[in-house]
Protein backbone atom coordinates (compact mmCIF):
# COMPACT_ATOMS: atom_id res chain seq x y z
CA UNK A 1 0.00 0.00 0.00
CA UNK A 2 1.06 3.60 -0.64
CA UNK A 3 1.25 6.03 2.30
CA UNK A 4 1.65 9.77 2.59
CA UNK A 5 2.68 11.00 6.04
CA UNK A 6 2.10 14.57 7.20
CA UNK A 7 4.03 15.91 10.21
CA UNK A 8 2.78 19.08 11.89
CA UNK A 9 5.17 19.51 14.82
CA UNK A 10 8.86 20.06 15.19
CA UNK A 11 11.16 17.59 16.93
CA UNK A 12 11.52 17.24 20.72
CA UNK A 13 8.69 19.48 22.00
CA UNK A 14 6.08 16.91 21.00
CA UNK A 15 6.36 13.20 20.36
CA UNK A 16 4.66 13.43 16.96
CA UNK A 17 7.83 13.41 14.85
CA UNK A 18 9.12 10.38 16.79
CA UNK A 19 5.83 8.56 16.30
CA UNK A 20 5.79 9.39 12.58
CA UNK A 21 9.36 8.13 12.28
CA UNK A 22 8.59 4.82 14.05
CA UNK A 23 5.43 4.39 11.98
CA UNK A 24 7.29 5.07 8.73
CA UNK A 25 9.97 2.51 9.60
CA UNK A 26 7.35 -0.09 10.51
CA UNK A 27 5.45 0.55 7.27
CA UNK A 28 8.64 0.16 5.21
CA UNK A 29 9.52 -3.05 7.10
CA UNK A 30 6.06 -4.41 6.29
CA UNK A 31 6.80 -3.84 2.59
CA UNK A 32 4.64 -0.77 2.06
CA UNK A 33 5.59 2.21 -0.06
CA UNK A 34 6.03 5.64 1.48
CA UNK A 35 4.93 7.90 -1.36
CA UNK A 36 5.77 11.13 0.42
CA UNK A 37 6.51 12.65 3.81
CA UNK A 38 5.25 16.20 4.09
CA UNK A 39 6.50 18.52 6.85
CA UNK A 40 4.09 21.35 7.62
CA UNK A 41 3.54 23.95 10.37
CA UNK A 42 6.40 23.66 12.94
CA UNK A 43 7.08 20.25 11.40
CA UNK A 44 9.44 22.04 8.99
CA UNK A 45 11.87 22.34 11.92
CA UNK A 46 12.61 18.63 11.56
CA UNK A 47 14.55 19.61 8.45
CA UNK A 48 17.16 21.97 9.90
CA UNK A 49 20.76 20.82 9.71
CA UNK A 50 21.62 23.27 12.51
CA UNK A 51 20.05 21.08 15.17
CA UNK A 52 22.64 19.70 17.62
CA UNK A 53 20.92 17.70 20.37
CA UNK A 54 22.96 16.30 23.28
CA UNK A 55 24.94 13.20 22.29
CA UNK A 56 22.93 10.88 24.54
CA UNK A 57 19.66 11.98 22.90
CA UNK A 58 18.27 10.91 19.54
CA UNK A 59 18.92 13.23 16.62
CA UNK A 60 15.60 13.30 14.78
CA UNK A 61 16.85 15.31 11.81
CA UNK A 62 19.65 12.78 11.32
CA UNK A 63 17.25 9.85 11.71
CA UNK A 64 14.97 11.28 9.02
CA UNK A 65 17.90 12.09 6.71
CA UNK A 66 19.29 8.56 7.10
CA UNK A 67 15.90 6.96 6.49
CA UNK A 68 15.43 9.10 3.39
CA UNK A 69 18.78 8.00 2.05
CA UNK A 70 18.22 4.29 2.75
CA UNK A 71 14.76 4.20 1.19
CA UNK A 72 14.94 7.08 -1.32
CA UNK A 73 12.11 8.83 0.50
CA UNK A 74 10.48 11.94 -0.93
CA UNK A 75 10.63 14.30 2.07
CA UNK A 76 9.05 17.67 1.39
CA UNK A 77 9.21 20.76 3.57
CA UNK A 78 6.40 23.24 2.87
CA UNK A 79 7.93 26.39 1.38
CA UNK A 80 5.56 28.91 3.00
CA UNK A 81 5.85 27.27 6.42
CA UNK A 82 9.63 27.03 6.01
CA UNK A 83 10.01 30.69 5.06
CA UNK A 84 8.09 31.72 8.17
CA UNK A 85 10.38 29.60 10.33
CA UNK A 86 13.74 30.15 8.66
CA UNK A 87 14.34 26.83 6.96
CA UNK A 88 16.12 27.56 3.67
CA UNK A 89 17.78 25.78 0.83
CA UNK A 90 20.39 27.51 -1.32
CA UNK A 91 17.87 29.09 -3.66
CA UNK A 92 15.64 30.39 -0.88
CA UNK A 93 18.47 31.85 1.18
CA UNK A 94 19.96 33.61 -1.86
CA UNK A 95 16.53 34.96 -2.85
CA UNK A 96 15.92 36.41 0.61
CA UNK A 97 19.49 37.60 1.20
CA UNK A 98 20.14 35.24 4.11
CA UNK A 99 23.30 33.36 5.10
CA UNK A 100 24.19 29.72 4.62
CA UNK A 101 21.31 27.42 3.74
CA UNK A 102 20.28 25.17 6.62
CA UNK A 103 18.12 22.50 5.07
CA UNK A 104 19.28 19.01 6.00
CA UNK A 105 20.15 16.23 3.52
CA UNK A 106 17.15 14.37 2.16
CA UNK A 107 14.72 17.24 2.73
CA UNK A 108 13.43 19.31 -0.18
CA UNK A 109 11.50 22.57 -0.17
CA UNK A 110 8.34 22.58 -2.24
CA UNK A 111 4.73 23.77 -2.23
CA UNK A 112 1.56 22.74 -0.44
CA UNK A 113 0.34 21.17 -3.66
CA UNK A 114 2.68 18.27 -2.88
CA UNK A 115 0.57 17.46 0.19
CA UNK A 116 -2.67 17.40 -1.81
CA UNK A 117 -1.03 15.37 -4.56
CA UNK A 118 0.19 12.92 -1.89
CA UNK A 119 -3.40 12.54 -0.72
CA UNK A 120 -4.59 11.96 -4.28
CA UNK A 121 -1.89 9.43 -5.15
CA UNK A 122 -1.70 7.47 -1.87
CA UNK A 123 -3.99 4.81 -0.44
CA UNK A 124 -3.68 6.24 3.06
CA UNK A 125 -2.75 9.62 4.47
CA UNK A 126 -1.81 9.94 8.13
CA UNK A 127 -1.30 13.16 10.06
CA UNK A 128 0.98 13.33 13.08
CA UNK A 129 0.98 16.44 15.22
CA UNK A 130 0.09 18.16 18.46
CA UNK B 1 -8.57 4.41 -9.70
CA UNK B 2 -10.26 7.74 -10.23
CA UNK B 3 -8.13 10.78 -9.52
CA UNK B 4 -11.02 12.57 -7.86
CA UNK B 5 -11.12 11.95 -4.15
CA UNK B 6 -13.11 13.35 -1.28
CA UNK B 7 -10.91 15.48 0.99
CA UNK B 8 -12.38 16.27 4.41
CA UNK B 9 -10.64 18.96 6.45
CA UNK B 10 -11.41 18.80 10.16
CA UNK B 11 -10.83 22.08 12.00
CA UNK B 12 -10.96 21.80 15.78
CA UNK B 13 -8.77 24.62 17.05
CA UNK B 14 -9.52 28.28 17.76
CA UNK B 15 -7.71 30.89 15.65
CA UNK B 16 -4.74 33.11 16.73
CA UNK B 17 -3.73 31.03 19.78
CA UNK B 18 -1.98 28.75 17.29
CA UNK B 19 -1.25 28.91 13.58
CA UNK B 20 -3.29 25.81 12.67
CA UNK B 21 -6.41 27.69 11.51
CA UNK B 22 -4.44 29.96 9.18
CA UNK B 23 -2.21 27.27 7.71
CA UNK B 24 -5.19 24.93 7.30
CA UNK B 25 -6.94 27.61 5.25
CA UNK B 26 -3.81 27.90 3.09
CA UNK B 27 -3.98 24.16 2.34
CA UNK B 28 -7.66 24.42 1.43
CA UNK B 29 -6.98 27.29 -1.00
CA UNK B 30 -4.06 25.50 -2.67
CA UNK B 31 -5.99 22.23 -2.69
CA UNK B 32 -8.90 23.85 -4.52
CA UNK B 33 -6.76 23.95 -7.67
CA UNK B 34 -6.67 20.14 -7.69
CA UNK B 35 -10.41 19.92 -8.39
CA UNK B 36 -11.11 17.34 -5.73
CA UNK B 37 -14.34 16.99 -3.78
CA UNK B 38 -13.71 19.17 -0.71
CA UNK B 39 -15.60 19.29 2.58
CA UNK B 40 -14.73 21.50 5.55
CA UNK B 41 -15.79 20.57 9.06
CA UNK B 42 -15.65 23.03 11.95
CA UNK B 43 -16.11 21.40 15.35
CA UNK B 44 -14.98 21.84 18.95
CA UNK B 45 -13.04 25.15 19.22
CA UNK B 46 -12.77 25.18 15.41
CA UNK B 47 -16.17 26.91 15.29
CA UNK B 48 -14.42 30.06 16.60
CA UNK B 49 -12.52 30.29 13.31
CA UNK B 50 -15.68 31.59 11.62
CA UNK B 51 -16.88 34.19 14.12
CA UNK B 52 -17.88 37.63 12.83
CA UNK B 53 -15.97 40.79 13.65
CA UNK B 54 -12.56 39.30 14.28
CA UNK B 55 -10.03 42.07 14.92
CA UNK B 56 -6.59 40.66 15.71
CA UNK B 57 -4.70 43.84 14.87
CA UNK B 58 -4.53 44.70 18.55
CA UNK B 59 -2.48 41.54 19.09
CA UNK B 60 -0.29 42.32 16.10
CA UNK B 61 -1.70 39.65 13.80
CA UNK B 62 -3.22 39.70 10.35
CA UNK B 63 -6.98 39.27 10.04
CA UNK B 64 -7.28 36.24 7.77
CA UNK B 65 -10.93 35.55 8.64
CA UNK B 66 -12.15 37.48 5.60
CA UNK B 67 -10.54 34.85 3.37
CA UNK B 68 -13.22 32.34 4.37
CA UNK B 69 -15.75 34.42 2.43
CA UNK B 70 -13.75 33.76 -0.75
CA UNK B 71 -13.99 29.98 -0.43
CA UNK B 72 -17.17 29.91 -2.51
CA UNK B 73 -15.24 31.41 -5.45
CA UNK B 74 -12.84 28.45 -5.21
CA UNK B 75 -15.73 25.96 -5.41
CA UNK B 76 -15.28 25.11 -1.75
CA UNK B 77 -18.93 25.20 -0.77
CA UNK B 78 -19.53 22.20 1.48
CA UNK B 79 -18.98 23.64 4.93
CA UNK B 80 -20.26 21.72 7.92
CA UNK B 81 -20.65 23.26 11.36
CA UNK B 82 -21.11 21.00 14.36
CA UNK B 83 -24.25 22.13 16.18
CA UNK B 84 -23.23 20.61 19.51
CA UNK B 85 -19.92 22.51 19.49
CA UNK B 86 -21.77 25.78 18.84
CA UNK B 87 -24.25 25.15 21.64
CA UNK B 88 -21.55 24.16 24.13
CA UNK B 89 -19.90 27.51 23.46
CA UNK B 90 -23.06 29.62 23.65
CA UNK B 91 -22.92 30.41 19.94
CA UNK B 92 -25.41 30.20 17.10
CA UNK B 93 -25.06 30.50 13.32
CA UNK B 94 -25.80 34.23 13.68
CA UNK B 95 -22.42 34.63 15.37
CA UNK B 96 -20.64 33.17 12.35
CA UNK B 97 -19.88 34.56 8.91
CA UNK B 98 -22.55 33.81 6.30
CA UNK B 99 -20.52 31.92 3.68
CA UNK B 100 -22.12 31.68 0.25
CA UNK B 101 -21.40 30.51 -3.28
CA UNK B 102 -22.95 31.03 -6.68
CA UNK B 103 -24.49 27.86 -8.08
CA UNK B 104 -23.54 27.63 -11.76
CA UNK B 105 -26.12 24.86 -12.27
CA UNK B 106 -28.88 27.14 -11.01
CA UNK B 107 -28.36 30.37 -12.98
CA UNK B 108 -25.64 31.51 -10.54
CA UNK B 109 -28.11 31.79 -7.70
CA UNK B 110 -26.42 32.71 -4.42
CA UNK B 111 -26.67 29.85 -1.92
CA UNK B 112 -25.38 29.19 1.55
CA UNK B 113 -22.30 26.98 1.85
CA UNK B 114 -22.99 26.33 5.52
CA UNK B 115 -24.73 23.23 6.81
CA UNK B 116 -25.47 22.76 10.49
CA UNK B 117 -24.90 19.10 11.38
CA UNK B 118 -25.22 16.79 14.36
CA UNK B 119 -22.67 14.17 15.41
CA UNK B 120 -24.41 11.41 13.47
CA UNK B 121 -24.16 13.46 10.28
CA UNK B 122 -20.53 14.26 11.09
CA UNK B 123 -19.90 10.57 11.36
CA UNK B 124 -21.25 10.12 7.82
CA UNK B 125 -19.07 12.96 6.53
CA UNK B 126 -15.98 11.28 7.97
CA UNK B 127 -17.05 7.98 6.40
CA UNK B 128 -17.42 9.73 3.03
CA UNK B 129 -13.75 10.78 3.05
CA UNK B 130 -10.89 9.31 1.08
CA UNK B 131 -8.47 11.67 2.77
CA UNK B 132 -8.87 13.31 6.18
CA UNK B 133 -6.70 16.31 6.98
CA UNK B 134 -6.52 17.45 10.59
CA UNK B 135 -4.85 20.59 11.85
CA UNK C 1 -16.15 0.46 5.01
CA UNK C 2 -14.55 1.38 8.30
CA UNK C 3 -12.44 4.11 9.84
CA UNK C 4 -9.37 3.92 12.06
CA UNK C 5 -9.32 6.80 14.53
CA UNK C 6 -6.11 7.69 16.31
CA UNK C 7 -6.07 9.80 19.47
CA UNK C 8 -2.83 11.16 20.91
CA UNK C 9 -3.94 13.29 23.85
CA UNK C 10 -4.82 12.25 27.38
CA UNK C 11 -8.57 12.28 27.92
CA UNK C 12 -7.85 13.85 31.32
CA UNK C 13 -6.45 16.91 29.55
CA UNK C 14 -8.23 17.30 26.20
CA UNK C 15 -11.57 16.42 24.64
CA UNK C 16 -10.24 14.67 21.54
CA UNK C 17 -11.19 11.16 22.73
CA UNK C 18 -14.66 12.41 23.64
CA UNK C 19 -15.09 14.05 20.22
CA UNK C 20 -13.78 10.93 18.54
CA UNK C 21 -16.19 8.64 20.38
CA UNK C 22 -19.12 10.92 19.58
CA UNK C 23 -18.69 10.29 15.84
CA UNK C 24 -17.47 6.69 15.98
CA UNK C 25 -19.39 4.12 14.00
CA UNK C 26 -19.99 0.70 15.56
CA UNK C 27 -17.40 -0.90 13.26
CA UNK C 28 -14.72 1.73 13.91
CA UNK C 29 -11.35 1.13 15.51
CA UNK C 30 -9.79 3.59 17.96
CA UNK C 31 -6.04 3.48 18.53
CA UNK C 32 -4.62 5.30 21.55
CA UNK C 33 -1.06 6.56 21.00
CA UNK C 34 1.40 8.92 22.72
CA UNK C 35 -0.19 10.56 25.80
CA UNK C 36 -3.58 9.03 24.95
CA UNK C 37 -2.45 5.62 26.22
CA UNK C 38 -3.23 6.81 29.75
CA UNK C 39 -6.90 6.75 28.74
CA UNK C 40 -6.67 2.94 28.45
CA UNK C 41 -6.02 2.34 32.15
CA UNK C 42 -8.48 0.47 34.37
CA UNK C 43 -10.66 2.19 36.96
CA UNK C 44 -10.38 5.75 35.73
CA UNK C 45 -13.07 8.37 35.16
CA UNK C 46 -12.73 7.57 31.43
CA UNK C 47 -13.11 3.78 31.70
CA UNK C 48 -16.89 3.84 31.60
CA UNK C 49 -16.97 5.80 28.31
CA UNK C 50 -14.59 3.29 26.74
CA UNK C 51 -16.62 0.32 27.99
CA UNK C 52 -19.85 1.85 26.70
CA UNK C 53 -18.36 2.43 23.23
CA UNK C 54 -16.81 -1.05 23.21
CA UNK C 55 -20.25 -2.49 23.95
CA UNK C 56 -21.61 -0.86 20.80
CA UNK C 57 -18.90 -2.60 18.76
CA UNK C 58 -16.09 -0.02 18.65
CA UNK C 59 -12.72 -1.77 18.89
CA UNK C 60 -10.03 -0.21 21.10
CA UNK C 61 -6.27 -0.52 20.76
CA UNK C 62 -3.31 1.05 22.54
CA UNK C 63 0.28 1.32 21.35
CA UNK C 64 2.33 -0.94 23.62
CA UNK C 65 5.58 1.00 23.10
CA UNK C 66 3.93 4.16 24.44
CA UNK C 67 2.57 2.32 27.51
CA UNK C 68 5.96 0.79 28.22
CA UNK C 69 7.69 4.16 27.85
CA UNK C 70 5.40 5.59 30.52
CA UNK C 71 5.90 2.75 32.99
CA UNK C 72 2.36 1.50 32.52
CA UNK C 73 2.29 -2.27 32.52
CA UNK C 74 -0.05 -4.35 30.39
CA UNK C 75 -2.03 -5.67 33.33
CA UNK C 76 -3.28 -2.22 34.24
CA UNK C 77 -4.96 -1.77 30.85
CA UNK C 78 -8.72 -2.29 30.45
CA UNK C 79 -9.83 -5.68 29.11
CA UNK C 80 -11.61 -3.88 26.26
CA UNK C 81 -8.29 -2.52 24.94
CA UNK C 82 -6.02 -4.66 22.75
CA UNK C 83 -2.32 -3.85 22.76
CA UNK C 84 -0.55 -3.44 19.42
CA UNK C 85 3.03 -2.57 18.47
CA UNK C 86 4.06 -0.33 15.54
CA UNK C 87 3.68 -3.23 13.11
CA UNK C 88 0.13 -3.64 14.45
CA UNK C 89 -0.45 0.11 14.01
CA UNK C 90 0.53 -0.19 10.34
CA UNK C 91 -1.74 -3.22 9.94
CA UNK C 92 -4.69 -1.33 11.43
CA UNK C 93 -4.25 1.46 8.86
CA UNK C 94 -4.43 -1.09 6.04
CA UNK C 95 -7.37 -3.03 7.48
CA UNK C 96 -9.48 0.13 7.66
CA UNK C 97 -10.46 2.27 4.69
CA UNK C 98 -9.28 5.60 6.06
CA UNK C 99 -7.52 7.14 9.01
CA UNK C 100 -8.85 10.01 11.08
CA UNK C 101 -6.08 11.43 13.29
CA UNK C 102 -7.61 13.47 16.13
CA UNK C 103 -4.95 16.03 17.03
Amino acid sequence: MKFTIQINTGPYTHQASDTAYQFTRAALEAGHEIYRIFFYHDGVNNGTSYSVPPQDDRNLQQLWSDLAEQHSLDMIVCVAAAQRRGIMDEGESAKHGKGSPNIAPGFQISGLGQLIEGGVQSDRLLVFGD
Amino acid sequence: MSDTKTFVYINRKAPYGSIYALESLEVVLIGAAFEQDVKLVFMDDGVFQLTNNQDPESIGMKNFSKTYAALGDYDVNQIYIDQQSLEQRGLSLDDLQALVYEDEDDDWAEKSSIHLVNREELSEIIESADVLLNF
Amino acid sequence: MSTLHTVNKSAFERNSLESCLSVCKANASVLLIEDAVVSALQNTTISEQISAAANTGVKFFALSEDLRARGLSDRRVMDEVTLVDYAGFVKLTTENDRVQNWL
